[in-house]
């Protein structure tokens, strides 16, 4: 069966989270909501799972921590231990304090960073890409619902439709993939 | 939705909608640049342009071109180096700190706030690269595997604490800045018309498309980031700070130094914001957006650091007696009574006192008070700085040594090209990107805007079930258009009576030679459809209306009441015609 998508746009997002809630109380599986802005409480009607950024940021964190620590224990205190006043340069715990700064701005420089580019290649936006957005509007002031066939078997096409058009919409497209 | 207290003053003035915000922001990008934008440019780039030429200079030379001599080792180049760096700390306190206190008028502020930080950086790092002399070797800060064996840069050197600090905040700054920038780009991208430009925003949209997902990401990396940047902006200048107080000189070794530089930097760095949000609002008119209120919320901030500021001053006076050690008394009374004494008054009065009068409620709402007391802060936080490390080097221990600096015209010229530079990035900024951050303002807008607070907007219209057929519909307006259509058959009706009217004190007009009504603010297709079932047609038509017609027409079509009046629609008629006749 040929898989046809449907493209119901919004005016509003309160009326495409309404329009949303009722389609998904009927069964209907809505594949993609696209908007010029975050809609609040989107996520769970359609069924968006909570991302996992945080956690990644969190470990690279971790990383950048750990490679802060190892690499002053190594150039400062294991590899060429400093000679200050001729006084002992003494384990890496006793020149920690020192260490803080730069282990604080290195852990800061690997989450942010390794947040950011997982967060770009999570969301295939790379330089270059290219846009998928179903009308060019929807970065402006519309919001659009996209819906496909092929995961709503249990209704015919016409049945779909008819229960989109009863949202609120003020536009439907149709298209075959 | 977020709900906010009625008795809150709106963030956006007047009646938007979504695509208003869009329309505001981006046509300065999208029309020509003013002559205004042109003049400041081609300025700013001579005057940086001058500067690079001081710094070429330098570098052929060598350091020794600066005013500086034995004994004042450092002046204008450290002075300068804080002085931008202390400015680049609004943008990512507006940014991260107010977003994790979730203050929502940081949202008209903060794209342009952090370009400005980011650009502030850019000039603050200049100056400790040129100060290497030999700039071709900078890459020595970094620990490298070199050919000296095991030779590693010293980590516990607050000049190496320093550089870590400062590239972290810049990179961090300028991704946090991208992140949000993205979705903006995309807008400016789907808009675009010439095919030049529609490339370029693509490629620097990312291919952005605006999915829930992506969305549910952006919200969280915008948290988490702003999470990371909130403990970064107050190391980075605690770290700059300790530059001087972990030496041993009188008047920097003191402990108060993170706090104090700090709020002092948050408080250049509002001033900052302050002096080129108020000519930017005038020139791309958004004075919708940043308004009495957001100038209000900065001079608040002024005003509560400038007294972390002043507090910070008369702290360090009183600790310099009561230390007993008379080195340190000494540096503070040369401070206040020595040769650089006007340094130190205008230090203090710029500071301490100008930030006070913000207390009073005019003043602090006043644009024009405003603009001149951020520029006098700037004035007074580049002094503080120069009196810091000037005046507490210039005598040192040995009296025979004790000096003035004079600074060369290499070390002005540097300066200068420094802000010179700042602008040529800022005027490129607000001419190819998009100065708000459009999209997170749509998120306000039904919470925060004027005409929803007050209940002029209509909102959440309910949805009418659509007939069945056609793809394309109009919704709502059928039902206008459909009352319309029926008066002007039974003439007995009254709104047809009113068509009539306003038929005859516009003059009829023909769907034949057909003007775009939507161009004019307020009517979208709906109401353009509306309007041509009347009969109204033409720009010419529109810009016949008075007060009178306004009233009938909102009498035919019962719907946004005074909307046509407030928006002006026969003024922007006119205007409209004039472009069209050109």
């Amino acid at each position: 069966m040929a898989d046809r998508v449907i493209y119901a746009m919004y005016d509003d997002e309160e009326i495409l989270k309404d329009g949303a809630k009722e389609l998904v109380a009927k069964g209907v599986k809505v594949e993609e909501v696209f908007s010029p802005f975050p809609i609040h409480g989107i996520d769970p009607i359609i069924g968006v799972e909570e991302t996992r950024l945080g956690i990644f940021a969190f470990i690279y964190g971790l990383i950048g921590l750990t490679l802060a620590t190892y690499g002053m224990w190594f150039f400062m205190i294991s590899d060429w231990p400093m000679n200050i006043g001729g006084k002992p340069s003494g384990s890496y715990l006793d020149n920690m304090l020192a260490f803080i700064p730069i282990t604080f701005e290195f852990t800061v420089l690997c989450a942010a960073h390794g947040m950011a580019i997982t967060y770009l290649i999570a969301n295939r936006t790379l330089p270059g890409m290219k846009a998928s957005n179903p009308d060019p509007r929807t970065t402006d002031d519309k919001f659009v619902m996209e819906l496909r066939t092929s995961q709503n078997t249990q209704f015919s096409e016409d049945e779909l439709e008819a229960m989109v058009k009863s949202t609120g919409i003020i536009e439907l497209e149709q298209k075959d993939i | 939705m977020h709900k906010e207290a009625a008795i809150r003053e709106p963030l956006i003035l007047g009646h938007k909608t979504y695509h208003d915000i869009t329309e505001d922001v981006c046509r300065p990008i999208e029309d020509k640049a003013p002559r205004m934008w042109y003049i400041l440019f081609v300025s700013a780039l001579i005057i940086g342009l001058y500067g690079v030429g001081c710094i070429l200079y330098l570098l052929g030379t060598g350091v020794g071109v600066w005013g500086l001599n034995k004994t004042i080792g450092w002046a204008w180049d450290i002075t300068n180096f804080v002085w931008w760096v202390g400015i680049g700390h609004a943008g990512t306190l507006i940014s991260a700190v107010l977003l994790l206190f979730r203050q929502k008028w940081r949202m008209a502020i903060n794209r342009s706030a952090e370009a400005m930080t980011i650009f502030a950086v850019f000039m603050a790092g200049m100056f400790p690269l040129i100060h290497m002399g030999r700039l071709w070797l900078g890459y020595w800060v970094l620990p490298l595997p070199n050919h000296f064996g095991s030779l590693w840069v010293n980590f516990n050197s607050p000049l190496l604490w320093d550089v870590f600090a400062i590239s972290t905040y810049l990179s961090v700054g300028l991704v946090f800045w991208y992140i949000g920038l993205i979705p903006d780009f995309a807008t400016i991208r789907d808009r675009a018309k010439k095919p030049v430009s529609k490339r370029m925003y693509s490629i620097l949209a990312f291919g952005w498309s605006g999915r829930a997902k992506h969305w549910n990401r952006f919200e969280v990396i915008s948290l988490v980031l702003a999470g990371l940047a909130t403990p970064l902006v107050f190391s980075v200048h605690s770290i700059v700070s300790f530059d001087f107080a972990t030496s041993v000189i009188p008047g920097w070794h003191t402990t108060i130094f993170p706090p104090y530089f700090v709020a002092g930097a948050v408080f250049s760095g509002f001033a900052m914001v302050q002096t080129l949000m108020l000519v930017m609002r005038k020139a791309m008119g958004l004075e919708a957006y940043i308004h009495t209120k957001h100038v209000e919320y900065m001079n608040i901030v002024i005003m509560v650091t400038g007294s972390i500021v002043g507090t910070a001053y008369i702290t360090e006076l009183f600790i310099s007696w009561y230390s007993g050690v008379e080195y340190e008394a000494y540096a503070f009374l040369n401070r206040a009574t020595g040769p650089y004494w006007w340094a130190y008054a205008a230090m203090m009065t710029c500071n301490v006192v100008s930030p006070q009068l913000m207390w009073f409620r005019k003043l602090r709402r006043s644009l024009i008070f405003t603009f001149v007391i951020s520029i006098v802060v700037n004035i007074g936080m580049w002094f503080e700085r120069y009196v810091i490390i000037v005046t507490s080097i210039h005598r040192d221990y040995l009296p025979s040594s004790w000096s003035m600096h004079y600074p060369s015209h290499i070390d002005i010229g540097v300066y200068l090209g420094t802000i010179g530079l700042f602008f040529v990035f800022f005027l490129l900024f607000a001419r190819y990107f998009p100065v708000l951050a459009l999209n997170e303002l749509k998120t306000i807008l039904k919470s925060s805007g004027e005409s929803y607070k007050n209940g002029d907007a209509e909102t959440h219209p309910k949805p009418k079930p659509m007939a069945g057929g056609s793809n394309k519909l109009v919704e709502e307006a059928t039902s206008v258009a459909e009352v319309v259509e029926k008066a002007r058959k039974t003439t007995s009706s009254d709104t047809s009576q009113q068509a009539m009217e306003l038929m005859a004190a516009l003059g009829a007009g023909s769907a034949d030679n057909k003007d775009d009504l939507k161009a004019i603010s307020g009517v979208g297709p709906k109401f353009e459809d509306t309007l041509n079932e009347i009969g109204i047609f033409s720009y010419e038509q529109v810009s016949k209306m008075t007060k009178k017609e306004y009233d009938i027409l909102d009498g035919i079509t019962g719907k946004f009441p005074g909307r046509a009046e407030r928006d002006d629609w026969a003024g922007q008629a006119k205007e409209l015609m004039n472009t069209n006749n050109q």
